[in-house]
């Protein structure tokens, strides 16, 4: 099955799938790459900062809860946190509604609603984001516990 | 070696080689999907996080995994045939679609249903979610311009260009994670990196895995069987076997 042995007109077939995959491969490559920024499932702290994202529009805004950042409403549902990217970027997101279980400090969330201009994101759905850790309930206490002892 | 190849490639010696080689598969996936499920949904521990449902992801990852192979082998069955011509990888490939097809929905279900109380969505149109959706969409296209002609070359052919063009899906569902930003979590594996998952989870992962492989080449070879019977039922050794 060396490419010597093949019969001409079967390596010319081969070449000819390889040379489609190759058109094909690319032509979908250069689509994606020309739509990246809509592919993009939401908008991070740094282009929610910079003004990158659209004002009054309805986008998806995500990133990291910043710990202590969480404030509730004491009468309704209301809710304010801070969104980070870990760097220098964050912005405040407004929430009126269930927050998922997974909702947490120094978890990543994926708001989806809309930036004023005061750059204060008003949210109309907020989901959690899972990260690609898994571990049993013990294992996380061990590290919490870990954590918690130097600041003793 | 090649003399196997080329042994495989005709029906005759593919049906009782095959006959042979079936029991035991079938014995092997029972027993790997059994043991993976009882160990997954019985004795693996919960997540801190996600709670008990992190036990979806034993079905969910493995249907997910085995869907984009199924998808891997169909193509490279179509450019078989598109190479050598050989019949029997035109039905290799018509009997692998059905299976990726369920699989690929079963990942999207089970995703869906662990993507509610974890994400608060049951879909997101995230670039993972997305491009996974079109490799079920392939699956369907195949599967529907196979069967526009019984065993007709010229069908064949048509249906193995779609399923070789389409393998540029592939490298976009396994990147996408990292590509773009999507909802979906990255790959908590890797071949350079340490798993970011204990081994008493993913061991049963892992055991799943072989499991959901298993039944997908039980599963193929069984109807690439009983597929060459209906092509071949007027030939002599066909009707042989098979002497009422």
């Amino acid at each position: 099955m060396k490419f010597g042995v093949m019969k001409p007109h079967r390596r010319r077939k081969l070449f000819l799938i390889l040379f489609l995959l190759v058109v094909s491969g690319s032509s979908v490559g250069l689509t994606l790459m020309a739509l990246r920024e809509n592919i993009n499932l939401f908008y991070s702290p740094a282009e929610i900062v910079s003004g990158t994202a659209p004002v009054n529009k309805l986008i998806r805004a995500g990133g990291m809860v910043l710990e202590d950042s969480i404030f509730r409403s004491e009468n309704n549902l209301e809710v304010r946190f801070i969104v980070t990217d870990m760097q220098d970027s964050e912005f405040t997101i407004f929430y009126n509604g269930i927050l998922p279980d997974l909702f947490r400090e120094g978890q990543g969330v994926v708001a989806r609603g809309s930036l004023n201009e005061d750059g204060v994101f008003l949210a109309e759905e907020v989901l959690a984001k899972h990260d690609e850790n898994y571990m049993p309930p013990e294992v996380a206490d061990v590290i919490n516990q870990a954590h918690a002892e130097p600041s003793k | 070696m090649w003399s196997l190849f080329h042994k495989l490639g005709s029906p005759r010696p593919f049906y009782e080689i095959s006959d042979r080689l079936l029991p035991i598969l079938g014995c092997l996936t029972v027993i790997f999907l059994s043991v993976g499920t009882i160990w997954a949904l019985g004795f693996a521990p919960p997540d801190y996080q996600q709670g008990e449902s992190v036990r979806i992801m034993y079905v969910h990852v493995p249907s997910a995994i085995v869907a984009q192979s199924s998808y891997m082998i169909m193509a490279i069955a179509g450019a078989v045939f598109l190479i050598w011509r050989i019949k029997i990888a035109d039905i290799a490939l018509q009997c692998a679609a059905p299976i990726g097809a369920s699989l690929t929905l079963l990942a999207l279900a089970t995703g869906a249903i662990w993507g509610k109380p974890t994400w608060g969505a049951w879909w997101v149109w995230d670039a993972r979610l997305t491009s996974t959706l079109i490799l079920f969409f392939l699956f369907i296209g195949v599967i529907v311009l196979r069967s526009a002609k019984e065993g007709s070359e010229a069908v064949g052919r048509a249906t193995a260009t779609l399923a070789v063009v389409g393998l540029v899906n592939l490298p976009v569902i396994k990147f996408s994670v990292d590509w773009w930003f999507t909802l979906h979590q990255s790959s908590s594996f890797s071949l350079t990196e340490k798993p970011s998952m204990p081994v008493e989870m993913w061991l049963p992962l892992v055991v799943m895995v072989a499991g959901f492989y298993l039944f997908f080449f039980y599963v193929w070879i069984f109807s690439v069987r009983t597929e060459i019977l209906k092509r071949e039922y007027r030939s002599q050794w066909v009707r042989f076997i098979h002497d009422v």
